[in-house]
C-alpha cells in the first residue's frame, strides 16, 4: 500500500511545486512588465529632465516644465501624518477588542471595522469633502490658528488658511482609511494567541497591563509589523480619497493647513485632460517615481521594524 | 414538416434580428466631459429617432485627442481646439459643436447675485494675488453703492485638469499681460503662491468650496452656477459694457466670433468684440480623421452631427448650453464636403 501510493504522492508534490512556482515568477514578470512599461511612457521627460526630476520643485504644465518633489513631499507627508494617527489608535482599538471589551461590545465594533475596510476610498473622499472639511474648519483650524501658531517649530504648521482642506486633511482621512486594516489584522493575530498563554502570564501574577505588553504584543509583533506596512501601502498609493481633500496644489509649503498635491492623486487628477505630450510623459514618470517610492518605504519601514 | 416550419421560422427571425442589428451600428465617441450631458441627452434622442446608437464616453479632452489620434474610436472630442498644424500632420478636421460659458461666482456676505461688477483686469489681478480684500480700492471703486465688507478674498480653482481651466486661463491671458506672461493658459497651471488659493475636484468641487467658504471667489460653468443658486458675478465686454451672464450675452458672443478667419476652427471665444458679448465663452470641438476606412459609418455619423445642429437646439439650450450660429453651421457643412473622404471619393454630397 505505502509503496504505491509514494509515487503518486511525490507526483502531487512536484505539480504543486511547479504551479506555485510559476506563480511567484508570474508575479515578478508583471512586476517588471509594470515598470518596463512606465520607464518607455515616461522616457520623454525622464530623457529631458533626468534623474533630476525627483528633485526639481516646479510643476508647469504651461511652459512643459516638470519635477516631481512636491508631489513626492505630498504623498509622504500625507503618508506619515495617517501613519502616525493610525497606528497607535489601530493598536489600541485592536487590544480593547481582543483582550479588554466583553463580547457584546466588541462583536458589533469589529464588525463596524470590517465594514470601513470595505467602504470605497472615494467614499472617504466625498465624506472628507463634505463632511469632514466643512467640520475641521470651524471646530479645529480657526482655533489653531489663534492657540498654535504662535508656538515654537511647530508653529509653521498651522499658519494656513482655515478652509478645511490641505496636507493635514488629507493625511486624516487617509488614518481613516487604514485604521481598518491596522485594526483587524492587529485584532486577529491577538486572537490566535492561546489562551494557555494568557492564563500562564496572569499565573504568575502578572497584571492585565503587563500581560498585554510584555507576553501578548511581543508575540504578535511581525504581525502588527506587517498591518503597519500594509496601512502604510495603501496610504502611500490612495488616490481619489486624497484628491478630493488635498487641494491640488503643485508646491512644498512649511504648513500643513495649505494645499498640496500627492503623487497619485496629480496622476488622476491631470492624466485626462492633459494634451502636451511632455505632460502625458511626465505623469507616466510620476508613476514610476511612485512605484519606487513605494519600494523604499517600505524597505526602510521593514528594516527599522526589523531591528528591534 | 412543423418542426420544419418553426426552423424556417426562427431562421428568418434570426436573419431578420441580423439586419436589424447590421443598420444599427453602434458609434463610439470619446473626450472632453464639459459637453458630455448634451452629447448623451442628443445621443438618446437621435436613438429614439432613428435607432442609431451613439456611444460617447467622457474621458476628457486629452484622452479623446489620444483616442481619436490612435483610430480607436469614430470620433473625438476636445474643449481645447488642436492646432492647426497639429491637426493637418495627422489629417484630421475639427468643428466646434456646441458652446458653453464660464462665469465667477463668489461668497461674499450681503452681496446678491449678479450685484458686483468685476473687470477681467481685477479679476486676473485676485487670482494673481494682488488683491487680496474684498473691499480693495479698485473693486469699491468699481461698486459705488454696494456695501462691500473687509474680507480676505479665497481663490478657488479646478485641481483637475479640465477645459474649464484652459479657456478661464486663456480669458486672463487676453486681459491680464501679467497673467499672460507669468502663468499663461493651459488645462492645468502653476496657480501664483501670491494669492490664498484652494483647489476644488471638477466643477462640483469649486462650486462646494464656494457655497461655503466665506470671501471665496471661484469659476464655473454657467449651469453649474445656475443650477448650484451661486452668486455670480458681473463682467465687462471687450468693448468695456458691464454685463450679466444670460443666454442673450452668451450668445452675442457666438455671434461676433470670427470664425471665417480661424482655419480649422482653431478658436477660442473668450473676450469677443461686440458690447453685449459675455466674456468667457467656449466651444467644444470634434475631431475626426479625413479620411474614413466606411464611408457609410461615416456618413451616420455626418447625420448624427447634422441633426443635433438643427433638431439638437432646443435640448441644448434646456441644459445651458449655447447652440451654435446658423453661420458657423454652414461653415462646418462645407468643411464636410470638402474634407472629408474615403478611397478619395468625397463622402457628403
Amino acid at each position: 500500500m505505502l509503496l504505491t501510493s509514494m509515487p503518486r504522492a511525490m507526483k502531487g508534490d512536484s505539480i504543486f511545486y511547479r504551479l506555485s512556482f510559476t506563480s511567484a515568477i508570474l508575479i515578478f514578470l508583471v512586476l517588471i512588465g509594470i515598470i518596463l512599461s512606465l520607464i518607455d511612457g515616461g522616457w520623454q521627460a525622464l530623457s529631458e529632465f533626468g534623474p533630476g526630476f525627483v528633485f526639481r520643485n516646479i510643476w508647469d504644465p504651461v511652459n512643459s516644465e516638470f519635477g516631481a518633489a512636491s508631489a513626492i513631499y505630498g504623498t509622504l507627508v500625507s503618508s506619515l501624518i495617517a501613519i502616525v494617527i493610525a497606528i497607535p489608535v489601530g493598536l489600541g482599538t485592536a487590544i480593547f477588542l481582543a483582550e479588554l471589551a466583553p463580547d457584546w461590545i466588541s462583536r458589533p465594533i469589529s464588525m463596524a471595522i470590517e465594514l470601513l475596510a470595505a467602504v470605497p476610498s472615494i467614499i472617504y473622499g466625498m465624506w472628507g469633502l463634505f463632511v469632514f472639511a466643512p467640520w475641521f474648519s470651524e471646530g479645529f483650524q480657526f482655533w489653531a490658528l489663534e492657540n498654535l501658531v504662535g508656538l515654537p517649530l511647530i508653529g509653521p504648521w498651522f499658519d494656513g488658511p482655515p478652509i478645511g482642506i490641505g496636507l493635514l486633511t488629507a493625511g486624516i482621512i487617509l488614518s481613516f482609511m487604514i485604521l481598518p486594516i491596522i485594526t483587524a489584522l492587529t485584532r486577529d493575530a491577538l486572537k490566535t494567541i492561546p489562551n494557555v498563554v494568557r492564563e500562564a502570564a496572569y499565573g504568575v501574577g502578572a497584571t492585565p497591563y503587563e500581560v498585554i505588553t510584555r507576553v501578548l504584543l511581543p508575540s504578535i509583533k511581525n504581525a502588527a509589523v506587517g498591518a503597519g506596512i500594509l496601512g502604510l501601502g495603501r496610504a502611500l498609493g490612495e488616490t481619489m480619497a486624497v484628491a478630493f481633500v488635498i487641494g491640488g496644489a503643485n508646491r512644498i509649503e512649511t504648513s500643513l493647513f495649505m494645499p498640496a498635491s500627492s503623487i497619485s492623486s496629480t496622476i488622476a487628477q491631470q492624466f485626462n485632460e492633459a494634451t502636451n505630450e511632455m505632460h502625458i510623459s511626465s505623469l507616466i514618470s510620476l508613476g514610476l517615481v511612485l512605484f519606487v517610492l513605494t519600494f523604499i518605504v517600505m524597505g526602510i519601514a521593514r528594516l527599522l521594524l526589523r531591528k528591534r | 414538416m412543423k418542426l420544419l416550419k418553426s426552423v424556417v421560422m426562427s431562421s428568418m427571425l434570426v436573419a431578420a434580428s441580423f439586419s436589424a442589428s447590421a443598420k444599427t451600428e453602434v458609434i463610439n465617441g470619446a473626450g472632453a466631459s464639459f459637453p458630455h450631458p448634451i452629447y448623451a441627452k442628443w445621443a438618446e434622442e437621435y436613438q429614439k429617432e432613428t435607432g442609431i446608437r451613439i456611444n460617447y464616453q467622457a474621458i476628457g479632452s486629452g484622452g479623446g485627442i489620444r483616442q481619436i489620434t490612435a483610430k480607436t474610436v469614430d470620433f473625438g472630442a476636445s474643449d481645447a481646439p488642436m492646432d492647426i498644424k497639429e491637426l493637418n500632420k495627422e489629417e484630421m478636421i475639427q468643428f466646434p459643436m456646441v458652446m458653453g460659458a464660464i462665469v465667477p461666482v463668489i461668497n461674499v456676505p450681503g452681496i446678491e447675485s449678479g450685484e458686483l461688477k468685476l473687470t477681467g483686469e481685477i479679476l486676473a489681478d485676485i487670482y494673481m494675488g494682488k488683491i487680496k480684500k474684498w473691499n480693495d480700492e479698485r473693486i469699491t471703486a468699481l461698486n459705488p453703492g454696494i456695501e462691500i465688507p473687509e474680507q480676505a478674498i479665497y481663490v478657488v480653482h479646478r485641481s483637475d485638469g479640465s477645459g474649464t481651466t484652459y479657456n478661464f486661463t486663456d480669458y486672463l491671458s487676453q486681459v491680464s499681460p501679467e497673467w499672460k506672461e507669468k502663468i499663461g493658459r493651459n488645462t492645468d497651471i502653476t496657480w501664483p503662491k501670491e494669492a490664498t488659493t484652494i483647489g476644488g475636484n471638477g466643477n462640483a468641487g469649486v462650486a462646494n468650496f464656494v457655497g461655503r467658504t466665506r470671501g471665496a471667489i471661484g469659476y464655473v460653468e454657467y449651469a453649474y452656477a445656475k443650477q448650484n443658486d451661486l452668486t455670480y458675478t458681473q463682467l465687462d465686454s471687450a468693448e468695456g459694457k458691464f454685463l450679466q451672464p444670460s443666454m442673450e450675452t452668451f450668445q452675442a458672443a457666438a455671434a461676433n466670433a470670427d470664425w471665417k478667419n480661424a482655419p480649422g476652427f482653431e478658436l477660442l471665444l473668450n473676450n469677443q468684440p461686440g458690447a453685449d458679448s459675455w466674456p468667457m465663452t467656449a466651444a467644444t470641438f470634434i475631431l475626426m480623421h479625413k479620411d474614413q476606412v466606411n464611408a457609410e459609418k461615416a456618413e451616420q455619423i455626418i447625420d448624427f452631427f447634422e441633426w443635433s445642429y438643427e433638431k439638437g437646439d432646443e435640448l441644448a439650450a434646456d441644459l445651458d448650453y449655447i447652440p451654435m450660429p446658423e453661420t458657423v453651421v454652414n461653415m462646418v457643412e462645407n468643411v464636410w464636403k470638402e474634407d472629408l473622404t474615403s478611397n478619395g471619393q468625397t463622402i457628403i454630397e
